[in-house]
C-alpha cells in the first residue's frame, strides 16, 4: 500500500559521545609530566641548542630524536594572549581568563596555558608570569592550574642538565572527552521512527528501480537518487539469517543466550534487524515467520515473535539475505 | 615546478545554500541536492564516475564512520571505487587529481560535507589538538585564532579596524553570493568573543555541502565549455605545537603555492580558506597577494563556513569563475587544524598546457 508523503515532523534526540582515551607516554612525555606532578617544568634540547617546552620526542625541524632533558623556570614571559570572557566547559579556570602562550625562562618556545588575572586591561604580550600549581598533581598538563601575574625580571637562568628520572614515574594519561550533540535523523527517518511509533512499519520506494528499503535513509544506494514513496510493509516477515548472543551488553536486560536476526518484512527489499524472542533460542531458523511486538507505550517494536504460519520457501527470501 | 603529467581541470561545481541549521535533513539529505547538481551539469550518471572521493569529519557528526551514510547518495551498488578523507573535502579533491594524474581513471566526483549545528563546533575542534599538551585545557577554535590575531597585531601587521574591514568586505562581496550565510555590510561587528577577535571577526557556525567533478583531457572538454584548467596542488603542515611555529607567518602555505605553481604568473583572483578575518592577513603575505588581486569575491568562509566543506568550496567557488569566463588564472586556498597549521594551495587557469 502506498501512502503519501506527511510533513515531517522533526525528531530529535540529546546524543553524548563520551570517552576516556588511555594514553600511553614516551620517555619524553613521561619525564615532563612526571615533573609536572613534582612541581618541576621540564624541556628538551634540540641538536641546535634550542630548548623546547613543553618537550617532544622529536625536533619539528630536523626530525632527530631528543632526548636531552633539562630543567627549566617557573616563570616566564607571555608571547600572545587572548581574553577569554566567558570560560566554556573544561577549561582550566571558570571565571575570566586570557589565553597565553608563556616563554619560561630558560626555553625558547612557548607553552599554551591560562592567566588568572583581573580583565584584558591586565594582559599584555611581554608580561611576567609565573606558575600556580594545582593542589592536587597526577602528571597531567592541568598539574599547572594556571598562571599568575609575577613580578620577577626575566631570568638569567641557564637551563640546568636534568635526568628526567623521578619517583613512581607517570607512563600513561586519561584524556577524556566529552561532546554534546542534539540528533536529529533526518525527513526518512523520522517518518520511519515516527510510524513505528504509530505501529506501522513504514519503508520508501525508490523511483528508479522499485525497490523499497527498510529502515530508509533517504537514498537508494544502487541508483544514487532520493527514494519517494512511503510503502507501509509487513507487519510480518521472515528470518533470513540469525545468530545466537551470548554476551551481556551493558545496559541491556535480556537473559541470555538471545537471538538476534535480520528480518525481511513483507513487501520489503531489505531485510532489517530484530531481537526474536517468544521461541527457545535453539529453535530459531531461517525461513521463520515472524511479526512485531510493541511493549506498552513502545515507539519501536521490543522484539518479534513466531506468528505460527508454516516457515517461508527458501527461494522466497534468498536475495534478501 | 614541472607541469602536471596530464590535463585535468574542474568540469562542474555545486554548493548547497549554507545555513544554521539543517535539522530536518540527514547529511545524505543535505547532500544529494548538490550530487545531482553536477551531475547533471555534466550530463554524467553516477555510475559514469571513474573514482568517488569525500570529505567529512565523525566528531561533527557525533557517529563513527558516519561517511558511509552519504555513500547511499552516490550508488555505491554495485561496488565503486571509492575513498574518504576525515578532513576538508579540498583534500578529497587533492586524493582524487592524484588519481587521475596516475590515468587509473579519467573522471572524479568529490564532495564534502558538515553539519556544525548539531553540536558545538568550538568543543569539537578541540578534539584535533594535541592529546597530551593541549586537548586537556580545551581550547576552543575561536580562543587559538584570537592568540594568533593578537601576534599579528603586536607585530603591527594589522589592527582591530582593519580586521573589521576584512569581515565587512567578505560580507559585502557575498552580497551576490545566493549561497552565502551571512551577506551584506549591515552584519555588526559585535562584541568580543575572545578578545580581540569580535563576532564579525569570526565565522558563521552553519550546515553545509559541496561537489566537484574533475575530469582530464578530452573528457574535461566534452563536459565542459570552458574547464578551470588544474596547473598544480599542493599541501604542506607545520608542527602542531603553537608555541614553536611563527603565528603571524604561514610558511606552509607559502612552500604549498610555490610547489602548486602559483607564484610562476600571477593570479587575477583567490579564494582563501580564512575563517577569521586576522588569518586572511597571514595568508594575503604568505601567498604574496598583491591589492589588485579579488580575495574572496564570494565572500569566502566569512560568509559560509560549513566545516570540511568550506576548503573545497574555495577551489568550487575559483573554477566557477574561470567556468564563467571572470577569471583566467585563480589561486584557492583551503586550511585545517589551529591558526593555519595546515593548507593546501590549487591553481586554476582558463586553458591547458598544450594551448598556451
Ligand atoms: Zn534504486
Amino acid at each position: 500500500m502506498t501512502t503519501t508523503p506527511r510533513p515531517p515532523e522533526v525528531l530529535r534526540a540529546p546524543l553524548v559521545v563520551e570517552f576516556p582515551f588511555t594514553r600511553s607516554l614516551g620517555p619524553v612525555q613521561s619525564a615532563f609530566l612526571s615533573g609536572l606532578r613534582d612541581r618541576t617544568v621540564l624541556g628538551v634540547r634540540t641538536t641546535a641548542g634550542e630548548v623546547l617546552v613543553p618537550p617532544v620526542e622529536y625536533d619539528p625541524v630536523t626530525a632527530d630524536e631528543l632526548r636531552d632533558l633539562v630543567e627549566v623556570g617557573t616563570t616566564g614571559t607571555v608571547t600572545t594572549w587572548a581574553w577569554n570572557p566567558e570560560p566554556r566547559r573544561g577549561q582550566p579556570l571558570d571565571t575570566p581568563f586570557a589565553w597565553v602562550l608563556v616563554k619560561l625562562d630558560g626555553a625558547d618556545t612557548a607553552l599554551l596555558h591560562a592567566l588568572d588575572t583581573t580583565g584584558p586591561d591586565a594582559v599584555r604580550t611581554g608580561q611576567r608570569v609565573r606558575v600556580r600549581w594545582a593542589e592536587e598533581r597526577t602528571g597531567a598538563i592541568t598539574d599547572i592550574a594556571c598562571f599568575e601575574p609575577d613580578d620577577s625580571t626575566p631570568g638569567q637562568d641557564r637551563p640546568a642538565p636534568h635526568t628526567g628520572e623521578f619517583e613512581n614515574p607517570v607512563t600513561g594519561i586519561v584524556a577524556a572527552a566529552r561532546l554534546d550533540y542534539t540528533y536529529g535523523p533526518g525527513k526518512a527517518q523520522s517518518r520511519y521512527i515516527n510510524a513505528l511509533a504509530e505501529h506501522r512499519t513504514v519503508g520508501e520506494r525508490c523511483p528508479s528501480c522499485h525497490k523499497v528499503y527498510v529502515p530508509p535513509r533517504g537514498a537508494c544506494p544502487t541508483c544514487g537518487v532520493a527514494t519517494t514513496d512511503q510503502v507501509e510493509v509487513g507487519p510480518a516477515g521472515t528470518v533470513t539469517t540469525y545468530c545466537i548472543v551470548n554476551v551481556k551488553a551493558k545496559n541491556l536486560d535480556i537473559e541470555l543466550p538471545y537471538v538476534y536476526a535480520h528480518i525481511a518484512l513483507d513487501g520489503a527489499d531489505l531485510a532489517l534487524h530484530g531481537r526474536i524472542a517468544g521461541i527457545p533460542y535453539d529453535q530459531v531458523r531461517m525461513g521463520l515467520r515472524v511479526e512485531p511486538v510493541w511493549t506498552e507505550g513502545g515507539r519501536y517494536p521490543d522484539h518479534y515473535r513466531p506468528t505460527g504460519e508454516p516457515d517461508a520457501d527458501y527461494d522466497t527470501y534468498k536475495e534478501l539475505i | 615546478m614541472r607541469p602536471p603529467i596530464r590535463d585535468i581541470a574542474v568540469v562542474a561545481f555545486g554548493q548547497t545554500d549554507h545555513r544554521r541549521t539543517t535539522d530536518e535533513q540527514s547529511e545524505v539529505e543535505m547532500l544529494m541536492p548538490v550530487l545531482h547538481q553536477v551531475l547533471d551539469a555534466t550530463g554524467l550518471r553516477t555510475s559514469d564516475i571513474g573514482f568517488t572521493c569525500s570529505g567529512s569529519s565523525d566528531y561533527l557528526a557525533g557517529r563513527a564512520f558516519s561517511f558511509t551514510m552519504a555513500l547511499d547518495g552516490v550508488g555505491a551498488w554495485p561496488p565503486i571505487s571509492e575513498s574518504h578523507v576525515e578532513m576538508d573535502g579540498a583534500w578529497a579533491l587533492y586524493e582524487a587529481w592524484t588519481k587521475l594524474l596516475t590515468g587509473e581513471a579519467d573522471t572524479a566526483l568529490v564532495y564534502a560535507y558538515g553539519k556544525s549545528s548539531p553540536g558545538s563546533v568550538r568543543d569539537v575542534l578541540t578534539r584535533q589538538l594535541d592529546p597530551y599538551y593541549v586537548a586537556p585545557l580545551w581550547p576552543d577554535s575561536v580562543a587559538l585564532a584570537a592568540l594568533q590575531a593578537r601576534a599579528l597585531i603586536d607585530a603591527g601587521d594589522t589592527d582591530e579596524p582593519a580586521l573589521a574591514g576584512v569581515a565587512a568586505r567578505s560580507r559585502r562581496s557575498a552580497e551576490s553570493n545566493p549561497h552565502a550565510q551571512l551577506r551584506g555590510g549591515d552584519v555588526p561587528h559585535g562584541d568580543y568573543i575572545v578578545h580581540p577577535l569580535r563576532t564579525g571577526d569570526c565565522p558563521p557556525i552553519g550546515d553545509g555541502a559541496a561537489a566537484v567533478i574533475l575530469a582530464a583531457g578530452d573528457r574535461a572538454r566534452e563536459l565542459c565549455e570552458r574547464p578551470a584548467w588544474i596547473r598544480g596542488v599542493d599541501h604542506r603542515i607545520e608542527a602542531h605545537s603553537l608555541g614553536v611555529r611563527d603565528l603571524t607567518d604561514s610558511p606552509s602555505a607559502r612552500l604549498a603555492a610555490e610547489n602548486a605553481g602559483a607564484f610562476e604568473r600571477p593570479v587575477d583572483t583567490a579564494e582563501l580558506h580564512a575563517p577569521f578575518t586576522s588569518q586572511e592577513v597571514v595568508l594575503r603575505k604568505a601567498l604574496r597577494l598583491g591589492d589588485d588581486v579579488r580575495v574572496n569575491p564570494s565572500g569566502g568562509a566569512l560568509a559560509a563556513n560549513p566545516v570540511m566543506a568550506a576548503g573545497l568550496i574555495r577551489i568550487g567557488e575559483a573554477a566557477a569563475r574561470i567556468h564563467r569566463g571572470e577569471s583566467r588564472r585563480a589561486l584557492a586556498h583551503a586550511t585545517s587544524g589551529p591558526c593555519l597549521q595546515q593548507n593546501l594551495v590549487a591553481v586554476l587557469e582558463d586553458s591547458a598546457q598544450e594551448t598556451r
